[in-house]
């Protein structure tokens, strides 16, 4: 989670626009299961992270569950899918035939474009940003909406409390016992302390924010959360990915929706 | 709102007969309050533990309206209107600087207040600037919230309030838990913004020299426990009730000027030969909170040349913010890796579980080092007081016998079987201290065991530490706070003297600083 914003130039869109892009391409992703569409769309996605200032290192340390998911998802495609076309390798009950690892890739890249647009959304979009907008364009009620963003902050001061109380714990003697079952419940004992904190921050928190007039009524907003010609080109964008995918799956006649 | 900009309207407050029932409680929080403060008068409020001073602050600032079962009596007004439907003309600040920031980038949080006030945006925007500068925060507006320390963050807290325009600064211990550069940080910047604005100050704190060149007033509240009258007690110039009230206030555990409490001095002469009496030892150590990885090392934040540890020796580590001091202190009490160097146990210590603290299972580390934490609240890990206390001799398979003594010492007994997160601060510090001692540890570890305390409980805590260092325990103590290192004595260890380097040196306080009650 980013705390200050970020340089990118996607950074400097309004984040709807960027969830609009994001929803245009992975909707058409969603109707058609084949390799073209998703390795059009795969492609122009990497081509577009430089603007959302994901370098590929930074990718693969975020993303890497995903890129896992994916393979994984390849390859019980690649292993359950109708085995038409030649055999490429039998090993008893495993078989592989060119037909089930073609849908096992499709699968697989159909995966990794679906999930791209998120990872881009999120990388280059602020929280604050965020809130701004679905709370002055999306008209989603404020108190939600902030209440969430001043949560969102605390989860961050949570992971070192988590330390700390660690820390703190094993100085009282709780944990570093051999075996897994108390290990497990000096853990189980560790997440209820943590929870404890939690609440009791949380709880203060609200009191400060009470205390600034928070939820009483109207508000106004300090930053403006509007659309400009960049949302424009980022909302086009999109949609010009989107179509570029279908086109080509529909050329090259591998257009296979799921419901047809 | 025109285009004229609006000028602070400092606050009328006036309590008839007010009393504060919290739901569930058998008493009442405050009882029977009559108080006028006129506008612009700055007025510091003490009072024992228990006097609803934080309660009093809580109804002005309309926060108290949303408790569900509770009762109030009589009237509460500011400006004549009732202080739960006045939220906006007050601004709180609270004791924990974390739960003070909003928002993530330091502009927005200044600007969350008037957003909720509906202020027009190119006068938030306004406002927000005017704040920060009031406030001595002269950093970008974009520049991290969390990247702050204390006393930045109660600035912040305090730039917040200002661009509400508020005509009542309601400031609840603001300083209790900042270092020494952070608590005149931000007594300042309320000094600045109260002679720019003209607004009423209340403001609750133990230690009165902080506040005493900035308020004009000091009212005295009475305990409101059932049988007490409850309502004001004192009020008057702070010099004359001060002195009026001297003995009282310094019984009740009140800072006041130029006292130190009175403690029991240390006895035992220090010997000049280690020998035999060496726990601890420590050369060219590298501390830090970051795991060391295979590829890279962490860097570290401190490097400490030497440090020894001794049976019956005081060492506090000493320096300013950030150097590293808690990091160098968890290091030694085994709670984390070292970044580099060595850390020894000697035999005398080790008694045959290695000489590495940082492998010492649970039970072993608590025989031999304890540490009590900065915040008493993480290290408690039982339902009651007295189960706190149970739970060392247990899990070393000791008898129990010592718990009562230490209830006692540690006055306690009261709250023996309540549960430790509703005990008072100074309840709490007491505690984390005696969970922690009912496992006799030869070497004992405090980070800023004395912040926030008032004066009974840190009269209490230096007395048993020098019996305990008579006695023959090691404490090593991080703590910014001079009195206390005065009187425990021994060597200081002065961290970021240099950046990234430290050194030994000897303590530095005039002898006979310490005045008697």
């Amino acid at each position: 989670m980013a705390t200050t914003r970020s340089s990118a130039w996607l950074a400097g869109a309004n984040p709807l626009a960027k969830l609009g892009a994001g929803i245009a391409i992975t909707g058409v992703l969603l109707i058609s299961v084949d390799w073209v569409s998703s390795t059009v769309a795969l492609v122009l996605e990497i081509a577009v992270l430089p603007l959302a200032g994901l370098g590929a290192r930074l990718l693969l340390r975020r993303g890497w569950p995903i890129l896992v998911a994916a393979l994984v998802g390849g390859y019980g495609t690649a292993l359950l899918a109708p085995k038409t076309g030649e055999v490429l390798l039998s090993l008893g009950p495993i078989l592989f035939t060119t037909g089930s690892v073609g849908s096992g890739i499709a699968i697989a890249l159909r995966g990794l474009a679906i999930a791209l647009p998120g990872i881009i959304v999120l990388a280059s979009t602020d929280p604050t940003d965020l809130a701004d907008a679905l709370a002055q364009k999306l008209r989603l009620p404020h108190r939600f909406v902030l209440g969430a963003l001043a949560a969102m902050r605390l989860v961050g001061l949570l992971v070192a409390e988590w330390q700390t109380l660690g820390m703190a714990r094993r100085a009282r003697g709780v944990g570093g016992e051999p075996g897994f079952f108390r290990g497990l419940k000096a853990s189980l004992g560790q997440a209820m302390a943590l929870l404890v904190q939690a609440i009791r921050r949380a709880s203060r928190l609200a009191v400060t924010m009470e205390a600034k007039g928070f939820g009483a009524g109207e508000r106004t907003w300090a930053r403006v959360s509007s659309y400009g010609p960049r949302d424009a080109v980022v909302v086009g964008g999109g949609v010009l990915i989107a179509a570029a995918s279908v086109a080509a799956a529909v050329v090259l006649g591998t257009w296979n929706p799921v419901f047809a | 709102m025109g285009v004229n900009i609006p000028a602070v309207v400092p606050a009328r407050i006036s309590a008839k007969g007010w009393g504060w029932q919290h739901a569930g409680r058998a008493g009442q929080a405050v009882h029977d309050l009559d108080l006028e403060i006129a506008p612009g008068e700055r007025v510091l409020l003490l009072g024992p533990s228990g006097a609803g001073k934080s309660t009093l602050l809580h109804a002005l600032a309309g926060v108290l309206g949303s408790e569900e079962g509770a009762d109030e009596f009589g009237s509460l007004l500011i400006d004549g209107v009732p202080a739960a439907q006045s939220r906006g003309r007050a601004g709180l600040m609270q004791q924990d600087p974390d739960s003070q920031v909003v928002l993530s980038r330091i502009g927005d949080d200044v600007a969350f207040g008037a957003e909720n006030l509906s202020v027009p945006r190119e006068e938030i925007w306004r406002r927000v600037g005017a704040a920060l500068d009031a406030v001595g925060l002269q950093l970008p507006l974009e520049h991290s919230s969390s990247a702050l320390s204390g006393g930045q963050k109660q600035r912040l807290g305090l730039a917040g309030m200002l661009a509400m325009m508020p005509g009542l600064l309601l400031l609840d211990e603001p300083t209790a838990n900042l270092d020494p550069v952070g608590v005149m940080e931000v007594r300042d910047a309320v000094r600045r913004s109260l002679d720019a604005s003209g607004a009423t100050l209340v403001v609750v704190e133990h230690r009165v020299s902080v506040w005493l060149d900035v308020v004009d007033r000091v009212v005295v509240l009475a305990p409101s426990a059932a049988g007490e009258p409850g309502g004001v007690l004192l009020d008057g110039p702070p010099a004359t009730v001060l002195t009026q009230a001297a003995d009282m206030l310094a019984a009740a555990g009140v800072w006041l000027p130029g006292r130190i409490p009175a403690v029991r001095q240390r006895i035992a002469t220090i010997k000049h030969d280690v020998g035999d009496r060496l726990l601890l030892e420590a050369s060219d150590l590298s501390v830090s909170r970051k795991k060391s990885g295979r590829r890279h090392r962490a860097e570290p934040v401190a490097v400490v040349p030497s440090v020894r540890i001794c049976a019956g020796e005081a060492l506090s580590v000493t320096g300013p913010n950030g150097v590293g001091k808690s990091t160098l202190a968890l290091t030694l009490a085994g709670l984390l890796p070292a970044a580099g160097g060595t850390l020894e146990a000697t035999a005398a210590l080790a008694r045959g579980a290695g000489s590495s603290p940082l492998k010492w299972r649970g039970r072993e580390l608590i025989s031999r080092i304890g540490t009590v934490f900065q915040e008493p609240e993480h290290q408690f890990v039982a339902g009651s007081v007295r189960e706190e206390l149970l739970f060392a001799p247990r899990l070393l398979g000791r008898g129990t016998e010592s718990v009562d003594g230490l209830l006692a010492r540690l006055r306690l007994e009261h709250v023996g079987d309540a549960n430790p997160f509703t005990l008072s601060g100074g309840e709490k510090r007491r505690l984390s201290v005696a969970t922690v001692l009912a496992a006799s540890p030869q070497v004992l570890v405090l980070d800023e065991p004395t912040f926030g305390q008032d004066a009974n409980t840190w009269a209490e805590l230096a007395s048993l530490l020098t019996e305990l260092l008579d006695a023959g325990t090691a404490v090593v103590s991080v703590t910014h706070d001079a009195a206390f290192t005065h009187v425990l004595g021994g060597e200081q260890l002065v961290l970021g003297e240099e950046p990234g380097q430290a050194a030994d040196s000897t303590p530095s306080i005039p002898a006979g600083e310490v005045v008697q009650r």
